[in-house]
Protein backbone atom coordinates (compact mmCIF):
# COMPACT_ATOMS: atom_id res chain seq x y z
CA UNK A 1 0.00 0.00 0.00
CA UNK A 2 2.28 2.26 0.71
CA UNK A 3 5.69 1.47 -1.67
CA UNK A 4 6.71 4.16 -3.19
CA UNK A 5 4.53 6.34 -1.45
CA UNK A 6 5.04 9.52 0.81
CA UNK A 7 2.03 9.97 3.64
CA UNK A 8 0.39 12.44 4.53
CA UNK A 9 -1.73 12.19 8.02
CA UNK A 10 -4.87 14.04 8.73
CA UNK A 11 -5.83 13.39 12.06
CA UNK A 12 -8.84 14.77 13.97
CA UNK A 13 -9.52 15.31 17.75
CA UNK A 14 -12.60 13.53 17.88
CA UNK A 15 -11.64 10.78 15.39
CA UNK A 16 -8.49 9.68 15.34
CA UNK A 17 -5.71 11.56 16.40
CA UNK A 18 -2.57 12.45 13.82
CA UNK A 19 -0.19 10.65 16.30
CA UNK A 20 -1.78 7.24 16.43
CA UNK A 21 -1.95 6.96 12.32
CA UNK A 22 1.09 7.98 11.93
CA UNK A 23 2.21 5.03 14.00
CA UNK A 24 0.25 2.55 11.94
CA UNK A 25 2.15 3.89 8.78
CA UNK A 26 5.71 3.94 9.83
CA UNK A 27 4.59 0.50 11.58
CA UNK A 28 3.54 -0.86 8.06
CA UNK A 29 6.83 0.40 6.58
CA UNK A 30 5.31 3.36 5.51
CA UNK A 31 7.06 7.22 5.57
CA UNK A 32 5.27 9.36 6.94
CA UNK A 33 6.42 13.39 5.90
CA UNK A 34 3.45 15.16 7.30
CA UNK A 35 0.86 14.52 9.99
CA UNK A 36 -1.59 16.86 11.99
CA UNK A 37 -4.46 16.64 14.00
CA UNK A 38 -7.24 19.22 13.15
CA UNK A 39 -9.87 19.88 15.68
CA UNK A 40 -13.16 22.12 14.48
CA UNK A 41 -15.27 23.53 17.18
CA UNK B 1 -9.40 21.70 5.86
CA UNK B 2 -7.29 23.49 8.21
CA UNK B 3 -5.45 25.97 5.98
CA UNK B 4 -2.18 25.43 6.90
CA UNK B 5 -2.76 21.59 6.00
CA UNK B 6 -3.41 22.48 2.54
CA UNK B 7 -0.80 25.17 2.84
CA UNK B 8 1.57 21.82 3.59
CA UNK B 9 -0.23 19.64 0.84
CA UNK B 10 0.46 21.91 -1.82
CA UNK B 11 3.68 22.17 -0.94
CA UNK B 12 4.49 18.60 -0.86
CA UNK B 13 2.78 18.05 -3.88
CA UNK B 14 4.77 20.25 -5.98
CA UNK B 15 7.99 18.74 -4.02
CA UNK B 16 6.95 15.14 -4.25
CA UNK B 17 4.53 15.25 -7.29
CA UNK B 18 1.06 14.16 -6.24
CA UNK B 19 1.41 10.24 -7.68
CA UNK B 20 3.59 10.29 -5.05
CA UNK B 21 1.08 11.05 -2.60
CA UNK B 22 -1.06 9.06 -0.13
CA UNK B 23 -3.19 10.73 2.53
CA UNK B 24 -4.89 8.76 5.43
CA UNK B 25 -7.64 10.17 7.55
CA UNK B 26 -8.69 10.38 10.95
CA UNK B 27 -12.03 11.76 10.52
CA UNK B 28 -14.95 11.01 13.14
CA UNK B 29 -18.08 11.30 10.71
CA UNK B 30 -19.21 10.84 7.38
CA UNK B 31 -19.16 14.36 6.31
CA UNK B 32 -15.92 14.99 7.74
CA UNK B 33 -14.32 12.38 6.16
CA UNK B 34 -16.14 13.84 2.75
CA UNK B 35 -14.69 17.23 2.78
CA UNK B 36 -11.34 16.08 3.63
CA UNK B 37 -11.38 13.41 0.56
CA UNK B 38 -12.91 16.02 -1.69
CA UNK B 39 -10.13 18.80 -0.82
CA UNK B 40 -7.44 16.36 -1.55
CA UNK B 41 -9.23 14.96 -4.67
CA UNK B 42 -10.77 17.72 -6.20
CA UNK B 43 -9.79 20.69 -4.17
CA UNK B 44 -11.36 22.62 -1.42
CA UNK B 45 -14.83 22.84 -2.01
CA UNK B 46 -15.45 25.75 0.85
CA UNK B 47 -12.96 27.68 -1.83
CA UNK B 48 -11.31 29.43 1.25
CA UNK B 49 -7.51 27.34 1.07
CA UNK B 50 -4.77 27.19 -0.91
CA UNK B 51 -6.46 24.09 -2.43
CA UNK B 52 -9.19 26.03 -4.01
CA UNK B 53 -9.54 24.27 -7.54
CA UNK B 54 -6.96 22.03 -7.40
CA UNK B 55 -7.61 19.00 -8.65
CA UNK B 56 -4.73 16.96 -7.09
CA UNK B 57 -6.31 13.73 -7.75
CA UNK B 58 -4.49 12.19 -4.37
CA UNK B 59 -5.15 8.35 -3.49
CA UNK B 60 -6.82 9.01 -0.31
CA UNK B 61 -7.62 6.39 3.11
CA UNK B 62 -9.45 6.60 5.72
CA UNK B 63 -7.61 5.30 8.60
CA UNK B 64 -10.56 2.30 9.30
CA UNK B 65 -11.12 1.01 5.92
CA UNK B 66 -10.06 -2.61 5.41
CA UNK B 67 -7.32 -1.74 3.24
CA UNK B 68 -5.33 0.05 5.48
CA UNK B 69 -6.26 -1.56 8.31
CA UNK B 70 -4.63 -5.26 6.62
CA UNK B 71 -1.61 -3.00 5.90
CA UNK B 72 -0.98 -2.32 9.66
CA UNK B 73 0.46 -4.75 11.81
CA UNK B 74 -2.58 -5.82 14.26
CA UNK B 75 -1.08 -5.24 17.49
CA UNK B 76 -0.22 -1.63 16.32
CA UNK B 77 -3.47 -1.03 15.06
CA UNK B 78 -5.48 -2.16 17.95
CA UNK B 79 -2.97 -0.39 20.15
CA UNK B 80 -3.55 3.12 18.30
CA UNK B 81 -6.59 2.52 16.88
CA UNK B 82 -8.57 0.04 18.30
CA UNK B 83 -10.88 1.82 20.50
CA UNK B 84 -12.09 4.51 18.16
CA UNK B 85 -12.82 1.48 15.60
CA UNK B 86 -15.21 0.16 17.90
CA UNK B 87 -16.88 3.81 18.32
CA UNK B 88 -17.28 5.24 14.67
CA UNK B 89 -19.13 3.80 12.11
CA UNK B 90 -16.33 2.48 9.71
CA UNK B 91 -18.85 1.65 6.92
CA UNK B 92 -19.96 5.43 6.31
CA UNK B 93 -16.56 6.46 6.71
CA UNK B 94 -15.00 4.00 4.39
CA UNK B 95 -18.08 4.56 1.69
CA UNK B 96 -17.57 8.37 1.97
CA UNK B 97 -13.87 8.25 1.28
CA UNK B 98 -14.08 5.87 -1.74
CA UNK B 99 -16.59 8.03 -3.67
CA UNK B 100 -13.77 10.56 -3.38
CA UNK B 101 -11.24 7.85 -4.24
CA UNK B 102 -12.27 6.31 -7.29
CA UNK B 103 -13.99 9.82 -9.00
Amino acid sequence: MFRNKKVIVIGERDGVAGPAIAECVKAAGGTVVYAATECFV
Amino acid sequence: MDLDTQTAIERLSAEYGPERLLVVLGAPDAEAASIAAETVVLGDPSYAGPLAGAQLGLDVFHVLEEEFREAVPPDTYDQQVGLMADVLDAAELATAVRAFRES
